[in-house]
C-alpha cells in the first residue's frame, strides 16, 4: 500500500508525518499572513483555544472521540482493502439504534442497562448499514465506494423522514426527537469521578471517550492478535492468495464492513447520549468524511489513529477560536488546515522523502566517521 | 451659520460620546448557522440587518459562524464568556443551545430567529409568518401562468419548508382551483441549501412538465432556480431577500422575510436597554413578510395582479382570510 522507504522505521513513524505537519502550518501559516494577520499569533490562538482555556481541553477529546470511532471504522475496512465512505451513513443510522432504545426503554430501564443496551444497538445498526454494501461488493461486484456514498444517501433520506414525520417532537418545528430521559445519558467526564476530570472543565466529554479508548485496544487485539485480523489483512493485501489459504474471502469482506459499521455506529453514542441528548437531523456533521483522513494519516494502527484524531480535535476546537479572535479569519481556516494536512499527509506523504534519507545517510556516516 | 455649525459639532460630539459610554457596558454578539453569512438569503439577511445596526451606531458585532452541531452551545458559552450582552440566534437549530445557555446566565439577554415555542425570562424570539407570504406569491404564480401549472423548489425538507410550500398552494389555488401544482424538495441533508445545481436540475424537470413559474424557498439553491428559469424564458420567485435583480425581467417577484428588520431591531432594542422578551411573531400586519415590487419586475407585474394580490393582502391582515399554517397541525389541507 505505501511505497518501500528507505529510511530507519523511527524516521518513516516519528519524523515524516512531524514534517509533514510542519509543512501544511507553514502554509496555512503564510495564507494567515497575506490575510493581514501575524501566523503566529493565530498559532497562539489556536493552541491557547484547543487546550488552555476552561473547557478547551474537553472540547478537544470530545471530538478526538469522534474522529477515534469513525478513523478506527475506515480502518479497519482498509485492512481488508475496502475503501468504506459509507462512515456517514452507518453513524446516523447507528444514531437511530442508540435513540431507539434511549426513548423507548429508559422510561423503563435502569441506567446500567439502558446505556450498553444504546451502546449495542448503535453498533447493530451501524453494522448493518455496512453490511449490505459489504454483502454486495462480496457476491455481487458492486463496488463498494459507490454503494457506501449510495448508502449515505439513503440513510439521509430515511432519517429525514422518520424526524420531519413519525419521531419528531410534537409543539415545535426543528425535526428532531423529544429528548432522551435522564437514564439514557452518557454521564459527562467533569461531573463523575468526584471532581479528578474538573480540570477539564465544563465540556461535551464524556464516557464514551473511555469507550473510544476500549474500542483503539480491541482493534489492535483483533487485527494483530487474533485469526479472523489475521484473515482480514490476508484479504486486503492479497484475495487470491488468501482464497487459496482456504480463506473465506467473500465472508471476511462482509464480516470487515460489519465492524466498520459498528464502530462507525459507536460515533452516535457520543454524538447523541453523550451530547445532543435527542436524535437531531445530520448530527454527524461531516466526522465520517475526516475519519477516511484520519484512518490514512494514522496509517491505520491505533496509535497514529489516536493521535491523528488529537490533532484534527485539536484543529477542529482550535480552528473556532480563531474565528472568534480574528474577523479577517473565518471558520474556513480550520478546513483549509484539515485540507493542507490531508494533502500533505496523504497525498505528497512521501514528498520529503528523498531529501531526509540523503541528510540522514550523511548525518549517520559521519558519526561513523567520528567514531573511527 | 457659525452658530450653527458649533450646535451641530456640539451635539456630534455629545452622540459620539453617549455611544462610547453604551459601548462599554453593551456588548452584543451574532451566530450565524450552517448555510454561513453569505448565503445570499436567510442568513445574510441577518447580516444585512447587523451591518446597518453596526453602520448607523459603530457598534461592532462579536459574530461567529457555525460548522457542526454542537458549537452552536459552545459558541454561545464563548460569546458570554467574552462579555456579550444580547447574542442573536439565528435559525430553528439553534432553539436548544439558546434555551439551555439562556437559562445559565439570567443577566444576559438572548434573541433568536425562527423559534417561537421556548419560554425563559430574557429570552426574545422572533416567528415569521412565511405561510402568508407564500399566499401572495402563490396567487401571483397563478395569475402569471399560461399553462395553468407553477411549481415549486424546496430547499432541505423540513416542516419550514413545507409551510412555505403549502402557503403557495392556497394562494395559487385561491385564483384558479385548477391549478397543477408540481413540488420537489431539493435533498435531505444540509446540503440540499447549497445545491445550485440540482436546484437548477429541478427547475427544469418542472418546466418539461409544463410549468412556467417556479417558487423556491432553497437558501443558496434557489440561485440555480432563478438561473433555470431565466434560461428556459421562464418566471421565477425569489424568497427571504429581495431577489428581483438576480435576473431582471424573469424573476416575477420574491417572497420577503425580514430578517434583517429583526437583526436590528433586536440590536437595537438592547442597546436603547428597552428590550422586552416573549414572542414576537411578524407576519403581513407586522410587515414582516410580503412581496416585493420594484423597478426589476414591475413590466411582469399588471395592475390586475397588483389588485387582487393587495386585495388579498388586505383580507388577511384583517383577519377575513386566514391562511393555514403547515406547522400548526403538520398538515396541508391544500394538498
Amino acid at each position: 500500500m505505501t511505497p518501500a522507504s528507505d529510511l530507519p522505521r523511527w524516521a518513516d513513524v516519528v519524523l515524516l508525518p512531524i514534517l509533514n505537519l510542519v509543512a501544511a502550518l507553514a502554509v496555512c501559516g503564510l495564507i494567515i499572513f497575506f490575510l493581514g494577520e501575524n501566523p503566529f499569533t493565530a498559532l497562539w490562538v489556536m493552541i491557547k483555544g484547543a487546550f488552555f482555556y476552561s473547557g478547551s481541553l474537553g472540547y478537544t477529546l470530545y471530538y478526538t472521540t469522534n474522529f477515534i470511532f469513525t478513523g478506527l471504522a475506515v480502518a479497519i475496512a482498509f485492512h481488508a482493502m475496502m475503501f468504506n465512505i459509507g462512515g456517514e451513513g452507518q453513524a446516523y443510522i447507528g444514531g437511530l439504534g442508540a435513540g431507539l432504545i434511549a426513548l423507548w426503554l429508559a422510561p423503563a430501564l435502569p441506567m446500567v442497562l439502558v446505556i450498553p443496551m444504546a451502546i449495542l444497538a448503535a453498533a447493530l445498526f451501524g453494522a448493518a448499514w455496512g453490511l449490505i454494501p459489504g454483502i454486495l461488493q462480496a457476491y455481487r461486484g458492486s463496488h463498494i465506494v459507490i454503494t457506501t456514498i449510495m448508502f449515505n444517501f439513503i440513510a439521509g433520506s430515511i432519517m429525514v423522514w422518520l424526524l420531519v414525520g413519525p419521531l419528531i417532537e410534537q409543539g415545535q418545528q426543528s425535526p428532531q426527537t423529544p429528548k432522551f430521559e435522564a437514564n439514557a445519558l452518557m454521564p459527562k467526564m467533569h461531573e463523575i469521578g468526584g471532581g479528578v476530570f474538573s480540570f477539564l472543565g465544563s465540556s461535551p466529554l464524556n464516557l464514551s471517550f473511555v469507550l473510544a479508548l476500549l474500542c483503539l485496544v480491541g482493534f489492535w487485539f483483533l487485527i494483530w492478535r487474533t485469526k479472523l485480523g489475521y484473515e482480514i489483512r490476508t484479504v486486503g493485501q492479497n484475495p487470491e492468495a488468501a482464497r487459496y489459504a482456504g480463506i473465506n474471502v467473500p465472508k471476511i469482506i462482509v464480516i470487515a464492513m460489519a465492524l466498520s459499521g459498528a464502530l462507525a455506529g459507536l460515533l452516535a453514542i457520543n454524538e447523541l447520549l453523550g451530547v445532543q441528548h435527542r436524535v437531531v437531523l445530520n448530527f454527524t456533521s461531516g466526522y465520517g468524511f475526516t475519519g477516511i483522513a484520519v484512518a490514512l494519516m494514522g496509517r491505520n494502527h491505533p496509535v497514529g489513529i489516536f493521535l491523528a484524531s488529537f490533532l484534527f480535535g485539536a484543529i477542529y476546537q482550535g480552528g473556532a477560536e480563531l474565528d472568534f479572535e480574528f474577523q479577517t479569519i473565518t471558520r474556513d481556516m480550520a478546513l483549509l488546515m484539515q485540507g493542507m494536512i490531508i494533502l500533505f499527509s496523504g497525498a505528497l506523504a512521501y514528498m520529503f522523502n528523498p531529501w531526509v534519507s540523503k541528510l540522514l545517510k550523511r548525518w549517520m556516516n559521519r558519526g561513523e566517521v567520528t567514531r573511527v | 451659520m457659525r452658530k450653527l455649525m458649533k450646535l451641530a459639532l456640539a451635539s456630534t460630539v455629545a452622540l459620539a460620546t453617549s455611544a462610547a459610554a453604551w459601548a462599554a457596558d453593551f456588548k452584543p454578539a451574532v451566530i450565524y448557522d450552517m448555510g454561513g453569512k453569505f448565503d445570499k438569503s436567510f442568513n445574510e439577511g441577518v447580516y444585512n440587518g447587523i451591518k446597518r445596526f453596526t453602520d448607523e451606531t459603530g457598534v461592532e458585532v462579536m459574530e461567529f459562524e457555525v460548522t457542526n452541531e454542537a458549537q452552536r452551545e459552545q459558541a454561545m458559552q464563548r460569546m458570554v464568556q467574552r462579555g456579550a450582552t444580547i447574542v442573536l440566534g439565528v435559525g430553528f437549530a439553534q432553539a436548544d443551545a439558546i434555551d439551555k445557555v439562556a437559562g445559565e446566565n439570567p443577566d444576559k439577554k438572548f434573541a433568536i430567529i425562527d423559534v417561537s415555542w421556548l419560554d425563559k425570562p430574557n429570552l426574545r424570539q422572533y416567528a415569521f409568518k412565511e405561510h402568508e407570504g407564500s399566499y401572495l406569491v402563490g396567487m401571483a404564480a397563478a395569475l402569471a401562468s399560461k399553462t395553468g401549472k407553477v411549481g415549486f423548489v424546496g430547499g432541505m425538507d423540513i416542516p419550514l419548508i413545507r409551510a412555505f410550500a403549502c402557503g403557495y398552494v392556497q394562494g395559487a389555488k385561491a385564483v384558479n382551483a385548477d391549478v397543477e401544482i408540481m413540488q420537489n424538495m431539493t435533498g435531505t441533508t444540509p446540503s440540499a441549501w447549497n445545491d445550485p445545481g440540482k436546484g437548477a436540475e429541478l427547475t427544469q424537470s418542472q418546466i418539461d412538465r409544463g410549468a412556467d413559474v417556479v417558487y423556491q424557498a432553497a437558501g443558496g439553491t434557489g440561485i440555480g432556480v432563478i438561473r433555470a428559469a431565466a434560461d428556459a424564458g421562464k418566471l421565477s420567485i425569489g424568497v427571504d431577500s429581495n431577489q428581483n435583480h438576480l435576473a431582471p425581467g424573469s424573476v416575477l417577484t420574491s417572497m420577503l422575510k425580514r430578517v434583517d428588520v429583526a437583526a436590528y431591531q433586536t440590536m437595537k432594542d438592547a442597546m436603547s436597554g428597552e428590550f422586552e422578551t416573549g414572542v414576537r411573531t411578524l407576519g403581513l400586519a407586522e410587515g414582516g413578510v410580503g412581496w416585493a415590487l420594484d423597478e426589476n419586475n414591475k413590466d411582469l407585474i399588471t395592475d390586475d395582479m397588483k389588485a387582487k394580490i393587495d386585495a388579498a393582502s388586505a383580507e388577511i391582515v384583517s383577519g377575513n382570510v386566514s391562511v393555514h399554517d403547515y406547522r400548526s397541525d403538520n398538515t396541508c389541507p391544500a394538498g
